[in-house]
């Protein structure tokens, strides 16, 4: 377990208070100066040395992100968007720093923004977090006052200028370029990549698009050191982590811990445990709602990093936790999913407009036992066509889940859907477009 | 995608008010000159609040006006987002979160009271036409759940008894406190907090 003293969010659970002063005290914009005084180089090679990947979902390593910015600036400026867009079902954890740790962010957008070469940052919260939005701009506010932003922000000579952009709730712009056309006042549908927003971005100017939790750990990596960062976790999947533990267990918690955690130590430990025991545990969602789930067998063993996730056919994703219990549906709890994707799908691939309705309805009648048993074969078919056929990875978010289903309680989905539209004597099915060829007289 | 209907009536005319048109100056300022359109979102959530919480056609073509651009790009941009809402809506408008991490503690209980209390559809109006409800996606609240949002605020934790209580008190007219209802203040585990141990006694 990681020792408190590791810990780079010690305000988590607001013991503290979220001001200036109170942050002071916690170690935030202690010796920025210095930091940023050693160069544009030594910051990004200390975070490459760190291995600090992206905690926004996709896990792309974040020293590597900021050097395709361009060493030097052109006729365009540079743009530094912070992605605050938290909305994947069972995430909860930049919420707690935009309200509780909103100077590591405000210092790690300097830092960042001094080392990408921009003077303008924007931080797009979504609409919901209207109140956690106040608190942030109030922390902004506060730094301006005590001149860490603006011209020459903390003594760095840098001047940096940080905008709040509000979202209006749709999912999908937590996707970066979908989020880009969202701040610059269109519909949030992503755009193709290549080109990538580090050369072509906002108001097609080179932008770098990071996760808040991402952002807030890297002061301290810097204070404290690539090494020191690396030593936690193992390697390329390195330092702490907050994950968000929800859903069936006894006491749902955020709670920062190591990378590589073994998740029954986080489940039985942090959250006080499945709800009416372990054995009572049917299957864990890992990394968001948008990951294939695991089913109990894995969840005793798993470790939650990276790596290990994808060699379990998973991915950690942004380490949002579900825990679903033996008393739950999960065929219902799957289809609830499904209707999520069904509802924030953007409308511009038609695979994924159309599929994730489509997944939506037949695992409604699944639910219900109401499918026959080839639509098991033929959801995983429609799954497959989703997958890889969409402009930005929703398509994948929307279909692994239900492929995780489908892999791991097949078995069970056919329990519940016997039905056999070749045999004669359940012929009545309503949405059988042959029905005319079973019956007698036609024949 | 979710569907979203116009309302049928429609006031002529709509301005913003004067602290608005400041506040809307103010927005337009945060972008770089000649990316106006940038405040879009921020306009009409102002025109959203300034309109009983919702949305005519007359505040998208002013705001269309106001910002220089085309009024289809102001409609696309209001008919995509969830959270504009295009038909009145109540004074309190509560906003219960069904997705999966807050279904399996419960969330369609919530759902039971919202329809036993408020109205039996979603959307609207109740008897005494202050408060309506409605079915949304994630909130980004899961380890709190089940919750729900009333106009800014976010109640978590809740239970249905604890949510007719907050029902109650509203159609009185007063605004119950946000927040946990189980009497935490932030997402640490309850009574079994193993980490910042150090902190909390500080």
């Amino acid at each position: 377990m990681l020792e408190d003293k590791d810990r780079i969010f010690q305000n988590l659970y607001n013991d503290f208070g979220a001001d200036l002063t109170s942050a002071k005290q916690r170690g935030d914009w202690k010796d920025t100066k210095e930091i940023c005084g050693k160069g544009r180089e030594w910051i990004i090679n200390e975070i490459k040395a760190s291995e600090l990947r992206g905690r926004g979902g996709a896990g792309f390593p974040t020293g590597l992100k900021w050097s395709f910015a361009p060493k030097e600036v052109g006729s365009r400026p540079h743009y530094l968007v912070i992605n605050a867009d938290e909305s994947e079902p069972g995430t909860c954890k930049d919420r707690d720093i935009l309200r509780f740790e909103p100077h590591k962010l405000i210092e790690g957008c300097l830092i960042a923004s001094y080392a990408v070469n921009a003077h303008k940052c924007y931080i797009y919260i979504r609409g919901e977090y209207f109140n956690e939005g106040q608190k942030l701009q109030t922390a902004i506010d506060e730094a301006y006052k005590d001149g860490l932003l603006g011209k020459n922000s903390a003594g760095t000579d840098w001047e940096l200028d940080i905008y709040i952009h509000y979202g209006a709730g749709a999912y999908i712009c937590g996707e970066e370029t979908a989020l880009l056309e969202s701040i610059e006042g269109k519909k949030g549908q992503p755009r193709l990549k290549p080109p990538f927003p580090a050369l072509i971005g906002l108001y097609g100017c080179p932008t770098i698009i990071n996760n808040v939790e991402t952002i807030s750990v890297v002061p301290t990596i810097l204070r404290r050191g690539g090494k020191w960062f690396s030593s936690l976790g193992r390697p390329k999947n390195t330092g702490s982590k907050i994950y968000c533990i929800s859903g069936n267990v006894n006491n749902p918690c955020n709670v920062e811990e190591e990378m590589g955690i073994p998740l029954k130590e986080l489940i039985e430990k942090h959250a006080g445990g499945v709800i009416g025991g372990w054995d009572n545990l049917k299957a864990v969602i890992p990394g968001g709602s948008s990951m294939p789930l695991l089913p109990k067998e894995t969840c005793e063993t798993i470790k939650m990093d990276f790596d290990a996730c994808v060699e379990n056919k998973t991915g950690l994703g942004t380490a949002g936790i579900v825990v679903i219990n033996k008393d739950q549906d999960i065929i219902k709890c799957m289809a609830r999913i499904a209707r999520f994707y069904k509802h924030e799908s953007c409308g511009q691939c038609t695979p994924c407009r159309e599929g994730s309705g489509w997944m939506w309805r037949m695992l409604e009648r699944m639910a219900k036992g109401e499918a026959t048993r080839d639509e098991v074969d033929m959801l995983l078919d429609v799954t497959k066509q989703i997958e890889g056929h969409t402009i930005c990875a929703f398509g994948e978010g929307s279909s692994w889940p239900v492929q995780g289903l489908i892999r791991n309680f097949k078995d069970e989905i056919i329990e519940r859907n016997k039905f056999d539209p070749i045999v004669k004597k359940q012929k009545d099915i309503p949405y059988l477009v042959d029905q005319h060829l079973l019956e007698k007289e036609n024949a | 995608m979710a569907v979203k209907k116009i309302s049928k009536a429609q006031p002529e005319k709509f301005e913003f008010s004067k602290k608005n048109k400041e506040t809307a100056d103010s927005i337009i300022k945060n972008y770089p000159s000649g990316k106006q359109q940038s405040a879009v979102m921020a306009l009409l959530y102002l025109a959203q609040k300034q309109n009983d919480n919702w949305i005519p056609l007359s505040a998208m073509k002013y705001i269309a006006k106001y910002l220089d651009m085309p009024y289809i790009k102001v409609y696309e941009v209001a008919t995509f987002y969830s959270m504009y809402n295009l038909t009145p809506v109540g004074k309190y408008f509560f906003q219960v979160c069904t997705t999966t991490p807050c279904m399996l503690r419960g969330a369609y209980n919530l759902v039971d009271v919202c329809k036993r209390k408020i109205s039996e559809e979603e959307n609207r109006l109740s008897e005494d036409g202050k408060t309506s409800w409605l079915e949304v996606e994630c909130l980004g609240a899961c380890v709190n759940a089940p919750m729900l949002q009333l106009n800014e605020n976010y109640y978590e934790d809740l239970d249905p008894k604890k949510l007719e209580q907050i029902i109650d008190k509203i159609s009185n007219d007063e605004v119950p406190q946000p927040g946990s209802y189980r009497g935490r203040l932030s997402s640490e585990p309850e009574n079994t907090r193993k980490t910042l141990i150090g902190n909390k006694n500080a």
